[in-house]
């Protein structure tokens, strides 16, 4: 412990504000602390506390996951109406509201600035090479393991800290309008507060271990959230689901683990970092660690084949959806592998297996995203197709590239979220005004929200030619730095001379390439669709609802003007060589001391000089993006809507694409329905019922209870009986004594 | 001493005492049982005496042969016990030819367990001119608390045999 | 001697638990119990002649005691049965049973 703060004494952030890492965390679970304990209070000054007795009479929780959420939803909501009437808003308020919309969101905000503090610190620090980590107690010491509870404060996790408290107070402040009546208000405040210190704790943890403490806390907390509203079964088995995928994923990251302990003796970042190259470059091992922590993150960032938890987790309140399952949370597989790049960069089979199934997940949803109806399912399955664009670039070894997406994706998600909530919002709060049961979350029902919404139109608007790509947009930036660096992958580096399932590498990251753009069309073609359904074309809400749309409060559209800033100027962060608007990629060079060395291990050293093809690229990128904004306002007829309980239903491979390729039906036939009756016939019927609980539960009962019987029959009471047995048994002591 | 008539002395009371104790267990009236076992106990006490335990010896005749079986008498005489009774006492033949079993398999298993060398007896153990001493020296030195501590159980024993024996307040 | 001595001892104590096993009656029963303690105390007596020392003469007198007090509790015991059952027959007393 000395000889570590002795070590850290001597690093350039030893005496700045970076010494308080520490309380990073702290705030957010100091958070947590009060409002749980807030939350276990009686909640109502009159009326029911258990949120789950007391119905949902608000306007959030009626945003089920899907139309069956919502049918179901509807039955409990017309009860709350008989019970409550018009004046819902009183009684459904959380007694301590106003405590937990102060500390809730202040404690994120201080976070943030202590992290903002620590950011100008280590900017100010010059050139550092080695990482600060800070050592506050031993966690694990056995034998050989030695775990210390450290934190380790590098470029690349301050970037992710930045990111999850600055965005996390923005959806903070969001959530305090949004939730406003929920009787959970404080527990939600309280999850919320407890994800981002499990999240700060995985960025910001120095050894694999500490991480993995985050990462499980995180999908706790994510568990918690999307069955926050837990009284509908549908939300509660999403979150199951959730959870239940999620371990999968976990399995793959602790073997990762164990392999790693095996192997290099230690856990810690640094450490691993210097050992790794006794592994061997290329070598089957360091491929399985690699494909091993790849399962982990396939699992928390929804890439295929284990995406299915992510459009379930839209069950969850809107704000969770925007800061778990879009902005933070959902990457932190992407986090880990540039965490990991020493690792991967050693195995170009795992790359360009990354790669790969980022790019097919980015399709794969993307196709699915061009047919839903729910405006949450939309963003969702945009979300895994964006988090297949990161895959695609930390795959290729191209981190910066990679986490510059991450970070304008949370920006312009985030913004995306927030603004489907707010339009969910006022949705919902038409419904309930003249107590119709529609689904809120249907864009079929929407429509023309353009008039009413304004604010929010403007700036999801922005969002989307973000995510679409179009310049100048933040989204056009780093895509087109994804992109471009598969191309360049392409051409030369470690990747292109490799060979990959018998293919070369430079075929595979070609055609990778290729599909990058089909995606990229794709999302142009069905986030236009998603805005032209829900803000374009006639009001199909209905006509006594129309009176009451209207945009939501200053507390919830502040967060999103914030949002929509940094969605649109965001690309600056990372400037191309190729268009020099003002400093060129500062966000590589902040991430160099840490990323550099593996991102030209894969990808070789790239010139400085722009090139035509770059250009071209560049050139590609955005006519793609402007092609399918064109194609889908062309192609697509909003006023041709009708609302949802008139739709017909779609045929052929529409409705393929809306029922998402049936890929939970198949799981649910192929895994879980076999592994259901298998555990219900073999083991519980067979093991449980048969072996165990007869043979050995009843068996030793029988057994007991025909011993006890023996011996009952033995106590006759008579006192000749009781004289043989003591004859017998000293013949039987003597006995023993003479035959010994 | 005269070996073979010290021999002759310890075999011949010893086999009385053997033969008085089958008496006493075949017979049916309990008084004749009790003066058989009497016979028993005072051939005990004569091998007593020769194994040069006179104080034990005479002990013996006082307290058991004396006082322990005359209770024995007493009691069998208070309660009218003194025939046979109308049913016999004895068990069944199986039950007297199992328990004839278990005692020879018990004699033989002691048997088995004493077939150690004895020395022969040489000379005589102690001082004969006080055969007190060398019992009253560890008695009261060695085992004075065990001592003291069976006069309590004595004590305890009064008290209960008067408790047990008198009249309860319901009866009769 | 010791060892005439020794098998004397046991074949009375064994004559004893025959007595036990066999009888009915309960002071008879009691009586083979003496018998046992009287072979078990010619044991003492002969392993005291065998080893010299006086200590075996001193658990006699201690078997003795504890004979005396057992007799006495146990006769007590006899009667109150008598008076219950008007019999000391073995086959009445089973109160031992629960």
């Amino acid at each position: 412990m000395l000889q570590d703060l002795a070590a850290a004494g001597s690093h350039p952030l030893a005496d700045t504000a970076a010494r308080y890492v520490g309380l990073l965390p702290l705030l957010p679970l100091a958070g947590f602390l009060v409002n749980g304990a807030l939350s276990l209070m009686p909640a109502y000054k009159a009326g029911p506390a258990d949120p789950s007795t007391a119905g949902h009479g608000h306007e959030a929780s009626a945003h089920a996951g899907d139309a069956r959420a919502g049918d179901a939803h509807a039955v409990t909501h017309g009860d709350e109406h008989g019970a409550v009437g018009d004046d819902h808003h009183v009684v459904a308020r959380h007694k301590y509201a106003g405590v937990a919309s102060v500390v809730g969101p202040l404690v994120l905000a201080l976070s943030f600035g202590l992290a903002v503090m620590i950011w100008l610190a280590m900017a100010g620090a010059g050139e550092m090479t080695t990482p600060y980590v800070q050592t506050f107690f031993d966690w694990m010491v056995t034998g050989d393991l030695k775990i210390s509870w450290a934190f380790q404060l590098d470029q690349l996790s301050m970037i992710m800290v930045l990111v999850i408290t600055g965005v996390g107070t923005l959806i903070h402040i969001f959530s305090i309008g949004y939730m406003r009546d929920d009787p959970g208000y404080p527990r939600f405040f309280a999850y919320l507060n407890l994800f981002v210190a499990f999240m700060l704790v995985l960025v910001l943890g120095a050894s694999y271990l500490v991480l993995f403490v985050g990462w499980e806390g995180v999908g706790l907390c994510s568990y918690l959230l999307i069955g926050f509203w837990f009284s509908e079964k549908a939300n509660a088995d999403a979150g199951k689901k959730a959870f239940i995928v999620n371990r999968i994923g976990d399995f793959g990251f602790l073997i990762a683990m164990f392999l790693l302990f095996a192997n290099l003796g230690t856990l810690d970042f640094t450490s691993v970092a210097a050992a790794a190259p006794t592994l061997g470059y290329n070598s089957a091992l360091v491929t399985t660690i690699c494909l091993f922590f790849f399962l982990g993150c396939a699992g928390k960032s929804a890439q295929l084949p284990l995406y299915v938890w992510l459009p379930d987790a839209m069950a969850g309140p809107t704000p969770v959806s925007a800061l778990i399952h879009a902005a933070t949370m959902v990457t932190a597989g992407v986090y880990l592998i540039a965490r990991s790049g020493v690792l991967f960069a050693m195995s170009p089979t795992a790359c360009i297996t990354v790669a790969v199934v980022g790019t097919l997940t980015a399709l794969f949803a993307a196709t699915i995203g061009l047919k839903q109806w729910d405006i949450k399912k939309v963003l969702a399955y945009s979300t895994i197709s964006q988090l297949g664009y990161m895959f695609m670039g930390v795959g290729t070894g191209a981190y910066a590239a990679g986490m510059f997406h991450l970070i304008t994706h949370a920006f312009f998600k985030a913004l995306l979220f927030l603004g489907s909530g707010s339009v969910i919002y006022a949705m919902h709060a038409a419904y309930h005004h003249t107590g119709s049961h529609e689904d809120a979350q249907d864009m079929r029902n929407m429509g023309g929200l353009r008039k009413y919404m304004p604010v929010t139109f403007v700036l999801m608007w922005i969002a989307t030619l973000a995510i679409a790509g179009v310049p100048p947009f933040s989204g056009f930036f780093s895509k087109d730095g994804i992109l471009s660096a598969v191309f360049a992958r392409a051409q030369h580096g470690a990747l292109s001379e490799a060979t990959w399932l018998g293919m070369p590498g430079s075929a595979v990251l070609y055609a990778l390439y290729g599909l990058g753009l089909v995606t990229a069309f794709l999302t142009a073609i069905y986030m236009t669709r998603m805005m032209l359904y829900t803000f374009h074309g006639p009001n199909r809400t209905g006509e006594a609802e129309q009176a009451h749309l209207h945009e939501a409060p200053w507390s919830m559209t502040g967060p999103l003007v914030v949002l929509g800033v940094l969605s649109a100027v965001g690309g600056w962060l990372n400037l191309p060589v190729a268009i020099p608007l003002g400093p060129i990629g500062v966000l590589e060079k902040w991430l160099e001391p840490v990323v550099g060395a593996a991102t030209v291990a894969v990808g070789g050293a790239v010139g400085e000089e722009v090139t035509n093809t770059e250009y071209g690229l560049i050139g590609a990128a955005v006519a793609i993006a402007i092609l399918g904004i064109v194609v889908a306002v062309v192609k697509l007829r909003p006023a041709a809507l009708v609302p949802k309980r008139d739709a017909t239903p779609s045929h052929g491979f529409e409705q393929v694409l809306e029922d998402k390729y049936y890929v939970d039906e198949v799981y649910d036939d192929t895994i879980i329905k076999p592994l259901v009756s298998g555990s219900r016939n073999i083991l519980w019927t067979g093991i449980d019922r048969g072996i165990i609980d007869s043979l050995f539960v009843n068996g030793s009962a029988v057994l007991a209870r025909g011993v006890g019987w023996v011996g009952s029959q033995l106590q006759s009471g008579e006192t000749g009986a009781y004289a043989w047995a003591i004859a017998i048994g000293a013949l039987a002591v003597l006995g023993a004594f003479t035959f010994r | 001493m005269n070996t073979l008539l010290y021999t002759f002395h310890f075999y011949l009371f010893g086999l009385i005492s053997i033969a008085s104790a089958v008496a006493f267990v075949t017979r049916k009236s309990p008084v004749a049982a009790a003066l058989w076992l009497v016979n028993t106990m005072f051939c005990l006490s004569a091998l007593y005496v020769m194994l040069d335990a006179q104080f034990i010896g005479a002990v013996q005749v006082l307290v058991y042969a004396g006082a322990i079986m005359v209770v024995f008498l007493f009691v069998v005489m208070l309660l009218n016990l003194g025939q046979a009774s109308d049913v016999t006492d004895m068990r069944g033949l199986g039950g007297r030819l199992t328990a004839g079993l278990v005692g020879l398999a018990m004699l033989a298993e002691l048997f088995a367990l004493s077939r150690i060398k004895f020395p022969r007896l040489t000379g005589a153990m102690g001082d004969h001119a006080n055969v007190v001493n060398p019992i009253s020296a560890p008695l009261f030195h060695e085992y004075l608390l065990p001592f003291e501590v069976t006069s309590v159980v004595l004590l305890v024993a009064v008290v209960g045999a008067v408790v047990l024996a008198k009249r309860g307040p319901g009866a009769s | 001697m010791i060892a005439e001595a020794l098998f004397f001892s046991a074949v009375l104590f064994t004559i004893g638990v025959v007595g036990v096993l066999t009888r009915r009656n309960a002071i008879i029963i009691f009586m083979c119990v003496e018998l046992m303690l009287n072979a078990v105390n010619l044991s003492f007596i002969a392993l005291s002649r065998l080893h010299g020392s006086a200590n075996g003469q001193v658990f006699v007198l201690f078997v003795m005691t504890i004979a005396a007090a057992e007799a006495a509790v146990g006769l007590a015991i006899i009667i109150s049965i008598f008076r219950h059952h008007k019999s000391v027959d073995l086959r009445n007393i089973n109160l031992l049973k629960g």
